[in-house]
């Protein structure tokens, strides 16, 4: 089972925050086909947040066809997001903690290898279009 | 829509002074509705005449459809927890849940010996040495165990430290979860609002500035900013609510129902506490505004 959070000061709708923590579970393997989402009841208490908040990240889940709900029972994985990928995450993951411990040894610091990254995806992913 | 308070110009006076005055609204059921607006709006007049603990001297007012002072039947409907949570102080727990359990005809022992229990109050303590989180709570428990289908909550979280804060909205939450109650609450403090109410009510001088779901205050209310222009110059359909400007730039709050499109304008999303003192601060700039208008002709 999974354990939702919130943060106030993103300005991400906190029903969109709920959607990305279970889109993200999925996609690294955290979440499989057959899990039970927290009940809506105990995220409601546990974040205080209003229960419709919960109720619609979760009827959203079900719209992309990740999630269904059992009434009276709760809400369950349905789908995956992984395509497939999750048994090449191992070795990816060391490449990059190879690439991000030789970054640090250069002398970049957390901001200058997020900024590196987010602009060597960026120019990827123009090539990809391009 | 099923309201679960709908008033015509209801109004309240003690002597010369009036508390509320010919306040009309309609707030929904099925909701958590958040009220909010500055010291002497008439938040709390208004949600005592909800209750039915006040009579109004003006207007009419309907809570589920019904007289608030209707009868028994009515006042079981409708749960009530007043400002700083009053209790017997020389009560004990189980004193107050014996004399719930003597006043309401629906009350349900289960639920509140369960809340008791999970809150982890001593049945045997005296309501007066209690923690103001654990007063919030028993109170709470007391206005829940008589299953309104409404439950009004005047400031409930405003003398409550941050931790005990928390604790008292995640019990509510969990309440609203589980029994589907429509809440109606007063308070102070937007940044609980935001989470926990799903509608909201801005109320400056008896007047409802704004009403709505607050997902589509979120979605019809932006912030623009941009060279510095006469905001009556604006296209048709976008509604100013503050407006700051300085020799280059101006920054507005504003409403509107499609998108803005112009180029020369950034814009950004707002938050609930933006949307909110923005009405509160036209409001008052309004007031202001009229009270010199009368001082001039003198």
């Amino acid at each position: 089972m999974i354990e939702f959070h919130l943060d106030g000061r993103s300005g991400v709708a906190p029903y969109l925050q709920l959607i990305h923590q279970v889109r993200h579970a999925l996609r690294l393997g955290l979440l499989h086909e057959g899990d039970q989402l927290p009940k809506v009841k105990d995220v409601a208490a546990g974040l205080a947040i209003n229960p419709n908040t919960v109720l619609k990240a979760y009827r959203e889940l079900e719209y992309e066809g990740l999630v269904a709900a059992r009434p009276g029972i709760g809400t369950f994985v349905t789908g995956t997001l992984d395509g497939g990928s999750l048994a090449a995450h191992g070795p990816l993951r060391r490449d990059l903690q190879r690439w991000l411990a030789k970054a640090r040894r250069a002398g970049l610091d957390d901001e200058s290898i997020e900024a590196l990254f987010a602009s060597a995806f960026r120019s990827a992913a123009e090539q990809d279009i391009a | 829509m099923n309201a679960a308070i709908a008033t015509e110009g209801l109004g309240k006076r003690y002597r010369r002074l009036w508390a509320l005055a010919d306040c009309t609204l309609a707030i929904p059921a099925g909701h958590v509705v958040g009220l909010v607006g500055p010291n002497g709006a008439g938040k709390t007049t208004l949600l005592r005449i909800a209750a039915g603990m006040l009579t109004p001297t003006t207007g009419a007012i309907q809570v589920l459809g019904g007289r608030p002072v209707a009868g028994p039947e009515q006042l079981a409907r409708v749960g009530f927890l007043a400002q700083d949570a009053p209790v017997y102080a020389r009560l004990t727990v189980a004193d107050h849940l014996k004399l719930g359990a003597h006043l309401n005809p629906a009350w349900d022992a289960g639920l509140a010996r369960r809340r008791i229990g999970r809150l982890d109050l001593d049945l045997d303590q005296k309501a007066g040495t209690l923690s103001g989180g654990q007063r919030s709570q028993l109170a709470l428990t007391l206005a829940v165990a008589k299953r309104p289908e409404l439950l009004i909550l005047d400031e409930p979280v405003a003398s409550l430290d941050p931790l005990a804060r928390r604790e008292f909205l995640q019990d509510l939450m969990e309440t609203v979860a589980e029994q589907q109650v429509s809440v109606v609450m007063s308070s102070h403090l937007v940044g609980d609002l935001e989470r926990v109410c799903d509608y909201l009510v801005v109320l400056v001088a008896s007047r409802v500035q704004i009403a709505g779901p607050v997902e589509d205050l979120l979605a019809t209310h932006h912030l623009v900013s941009g060279p510095r222009r006469d905001p009556r110059s604006l296209p048709g359909g976008i509604t100013v609510i503050s407006a700051s400007h300085t020799d280059v730039q101006s920054t507005l709050l504003v409403r509107t129902s499609g998108p803005v499109f112009d180029p020369a304008w950034t814009v950004s999303e707002v938050g609930v506490e933006d949307i909110v003192l923005a009405y509160m601060s036209q409001a008052a700039g309004r007031r202001r505004r009229d009270h010199q208008l009368e001082e001039v002709p003198k």
